[in-house]
């Protein structure tokens, strides 16, 4: 018997064990909605923006590690996929995208609601298909999801004419796809592994530098395995968080531009730099010519291409992290790294991440709102900090925690408390404002029953506020913690440090809405938090909601910077201390 | 900045030529000179890219390159024994007075005429880019109407014999075509 393509396409995603979709309608997909709507094994999530469709796949795979599947019209639907697509490839995320296309005939006529999609994300995908014939959507759809899940993962996009929908084939769904020019090598080079091993016993100053390909090979284990074998501290990057237990006392946390003072200066210090799937970023290696000058440096990475490519490394190991830690563990013998150790504790002692609760940071009132109370105009405005500390505290760091882009994403990185993989769900590679409430939505879909935290800013928020209404329909009870400094706050920090307090275009305080009311708008449920000892009630009252988003307002200081810093090219011994 | 060959062996799939070059622009890279055509298994193409760059760029290149899912083979034929050949198509300015001496030195050249008219002389060029360049250096002061050039095309050499000079660099063959020409003119 044939099946429609729709029908082709429904049966290849349940073969794949796909039963959620994000995606929104249009009209050259209408016979794919209408297959959908009769299959009551897939459930469809109706958003309100395409953007929003590809953050939530986005964060439903970075919380399971299953691809996310997302599903937008032609033109403009497709369109409003980019920025989802193009965020999902810089953090490596599999995720599969179906754009409808105008029917095959008018390709490249400027039909209405044409838009040249492979052409449009082309580079920002891992791969990309334009079927043009009904018998191949099986077989394309089984490349599709081998290509997006293994090796270094990635978003595909399938472009998917309307009459490749509409007519019909054999259907027959291909075991497992061989396509030629792709072969992943998951295994590294045992005369490499080998040498590492050695490397790692010898040094006397290793760091381990842990990044986000930990978390997509599923190597926490083992990362927790070597450093305490090796007796070895560990980093990690902003994507790399929750790959190794921040409570563990060989963590030095975050390093980079806003990481600890102790990790970026062990980086310095050390004679041995093992880069576990993390990719010499910028936001990590500053300056290039001052980065790590004494160390030694093993990176193991899947990607042949991330090697060598911003610093040459002594020994480079191509595979899967956890495949090559697996055999490098056992080679690996306890280094002598004790008063390294002892180094980094009184380091960590002398330089901790810290905040000055006593600090001035802004002393007119609370941020200049007349419809607050101003008892003690001296009291100072709550601080984003403690107020990450008491979620922290109320969630028992067991939260997924989503995060948008900004000074926010900063303080969530360095003051959550990450232990357990997967926990962290932010944008890092493209840093997109507008990804946390829709990536959050995707990760609760996932796990109904999980604390889900999404820690926004008013900048952010707003870029995809219109998936509250998705949130609502779906009964999520996500909390939004929203710190609201009235300002485009990063932004505002580097006007502030580097422009002499030029602040332009990031004030947004006299025409942002009431969030509160906003969130009623939506049915949810808001609440407004001015003062240190209204949050933690404030919290537990949200905790307490289960049927419906909670957006919380926090009324935090205006003008607090996020430190350390160091800023954009700089070395790591010119990090700037609050 | 070294010059590189690069040879890829792809799927003959729409695209693909789109892909690859993207990865170029995409990365500020240049490509100096590209060629494609169907490869020896049906389905695959042949692709010949002359570009340049520091060490680290072209390996960067290369890497990207092997990552397009739609290439089954990337070389980079730089530092190996290769055979590299271009075509030219030169369409010359000729009149009765300045026929014959284009014809010589399209001889000279072991160039082809392919086409004549009262006003042009069409010549088919083979060889590697200096040759291309030397004949249309000569070719130039007549007046050249158009030029098309189909940009490197090469392949690895597979015999290797013990004392031939290996890596072989480029030029030498054209060195070598010189020294012949040459000798036939004395
Ligand atoms: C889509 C997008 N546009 C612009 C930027 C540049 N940008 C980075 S952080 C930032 C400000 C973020 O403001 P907000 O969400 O209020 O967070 P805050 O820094 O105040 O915590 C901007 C504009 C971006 N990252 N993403």
């Amino acid at each position: 018997m044939e099946l429609t393509g729709a029908e082709i396409l429904t049966e290849s995603l349940k073969r794949e064990g796909v039963d959620l979709v994000f995606g929104y309608p249009g009209g050259v997909v209408i016979p794919l909605y209408d297959v959908l709507q009769r299959t009551p094994e897939i459930r469809h999530v109706l958003v309100r923006h395409e953007q929003g469709a590809t953050h939530m796949a986005d964060g439903y795979a970075r919380a399971t590690g299953k691809p996310g599947v997302v599903i937008a019209s032609s033109g403009p639907g497709a369109t409003n996929t980019v920025t989802g697509i193009a965020t999902a490839y810089m953090d490596s995320i599999p995720m599969v995208v179906f754009t409808g296309q105008v029917p095959v005939h008018l390709i490249g006529n400027d039909a209405f609601q044409e838009s040249d999609t492979v052409g449009i994300t082309r580079p920002i995908t891992k791969h990309n298909f334009l079927i043009k014939e009904t018998e191949d959507v099986a077989q394309v759809i089984a490349e599709a999801f081998f290509i997006a899940t293994t090796g270094r993962p990635g978003p595909v996009l399938i472009d998917l004419p309307k009459d490749v929908q509409v007519g019909t084939a054999k259907f027959e769904y291909p075991e497992r796809p061989q396509i030629r020019g792709y072969k992943p090598n998951y295994d590294g080079h045992p005369g490499q592994i080998k040498k590492a091993a050695e490397m790692i016993t010898a040094a006397k100053k290793p760091v381990l530098y842990v990044g986000g390909g930990a978390i997509i090979s599923g190597a926490a284990e083992e990362i927790q395995q070597l450093a305490v074998k090796a007796a070895a501290p560990v980093t990690t990057t902003l994507m790399g968080l929750g790959a190794f237990p921040e409570s563990h006392e060989l963590s030095m946390k975050m390093l980079g531009m806003h990481g600890t003072w102790f990790a970026n200066t062990a980086v310095m210090e050390c004679d041995l730099l093992v880069n576990i799937g993390a990719r010499f970023d910028d936001r990590v290696t500053g300056n290039l010519d001052e980065f790590s000058q004494n160390s030694k440096k093993i990176h193991i990475d899947i990607d042949p291409s991330s090697m060598n490519k911003n610093v040459i490394v002594d020994l480079p190991i191509v595979g899967d992290v956890k495949h090559v830690l697996k055999q490098l563990i056992p080679l690996v013998e306890r280094a002598d790294t004790e008063d390294w150790l002892k180094r980094i504790n009184n380091w960590k002692q002398e330089h901790p991440l810290t905040y000055d609760s006593t600090d001035s940071v802004h002393e007119e009132g609370l941020n200049g709102r007349d419809d607050q109370p101003v008892e003690t105009p001296k009291k100072l405005p709550l601080r984003a900090q403690y107020v990450l500390e008491k979620v922290g505290e109320a969630t028992k760091g067991e939260a997924y925690v989503v995060t948008d882009v900004g000074q926010h994403q900063m303080w969530a990185a360095q003051w959550y408390g990450f232990n357990r993989p997967r926990t962290m769900i932010t944008s890092g590679g493209l840093g997109t404002m507008g990804f946390g409430l829709p990536a959050g939505i995707g990760v609760q879909m996932a796990y109904p029953d999980a604390d889900v935290v999404v820690i926004t800013g008013d900048g952010s928020i707003q870029m995809n506020i219109q998936e509250m209404a998705t949130a609502m329909a779906c009964k999520l009870p996500l909390k939004i913690i929203l710190l609201n400094n009235g300002f485009l706050g990063m932004v505002r920090q580097w006007q502030d440090l580097f422009y002499a307090k030029r602040y332009s275009a990031v004030d947004l305080k006299e025409t942002n809405p009431d969030f509160v009311k906003l969130a009623e708008a939506f049915g949810a449920v808001g609440i407004r938090v001015f003062r240190d000892e209204d949050v933690e009630d404030a919290l537990s009252e949200a905790m307490a909601i289960n049927d419906r988003p909670v957006l919380m307002d926090f009324v935090i200081a205006e003008e607090d910077n996020v430190y350390p810093m160091i800023p954009a090219g700089a070395a790591s011994h010119e990090m700037i201390e609050e | 900045m070294r010059r590189h060959t690069i040879s890829l062996l792809v799927e003959n799939r729409f695209g693909v030529l789109a892909r690859i070059a993207g990865l170029f622009s995409g990365r500020g890279f240049n490509i100096d000179s590209i060629s494609v055509g169907e490869g020896a298994e049906p389905g695959t193409s042949r692709i010949t890219i002359l570009t340049q760059g520091d060490e680290m760029i072209v390996e960067q290149i290369i890497k990207q390159l092997n990552r397009v899912i739609d290439v089954l083979r990337v070389v980079d034929l730089t530092d190996h024994s290769f055979i590299n050949r271009e075509l030219a198509l030169i369409k010359v300015n000729a009149n009765q007075a300045n026929r014959q001496e284009i014809v010589q030195i399209s001889e000279i050249f072991r160039a082809k005429i392919v086409d004549i008219s009262p006003k042009t002389l069409t010549i088919e060029a083979t060889g590697n880019e200096d040759k291309i360049d030397a004949i249309m250096g000569m070719l130039r002061p007549f007046g050249l109407r158009e030029v098309a050039r189909t940009g490197r095309v090469a392949l690895a050499r597979d015999f290797k014999s013990k004392d031939a000079p290996s890596p072989e660099a480029p030029e030498s063959v054209w060195e070598k075509e010189r020294k012949e020409i040459t000798a036939d003119l004395a």
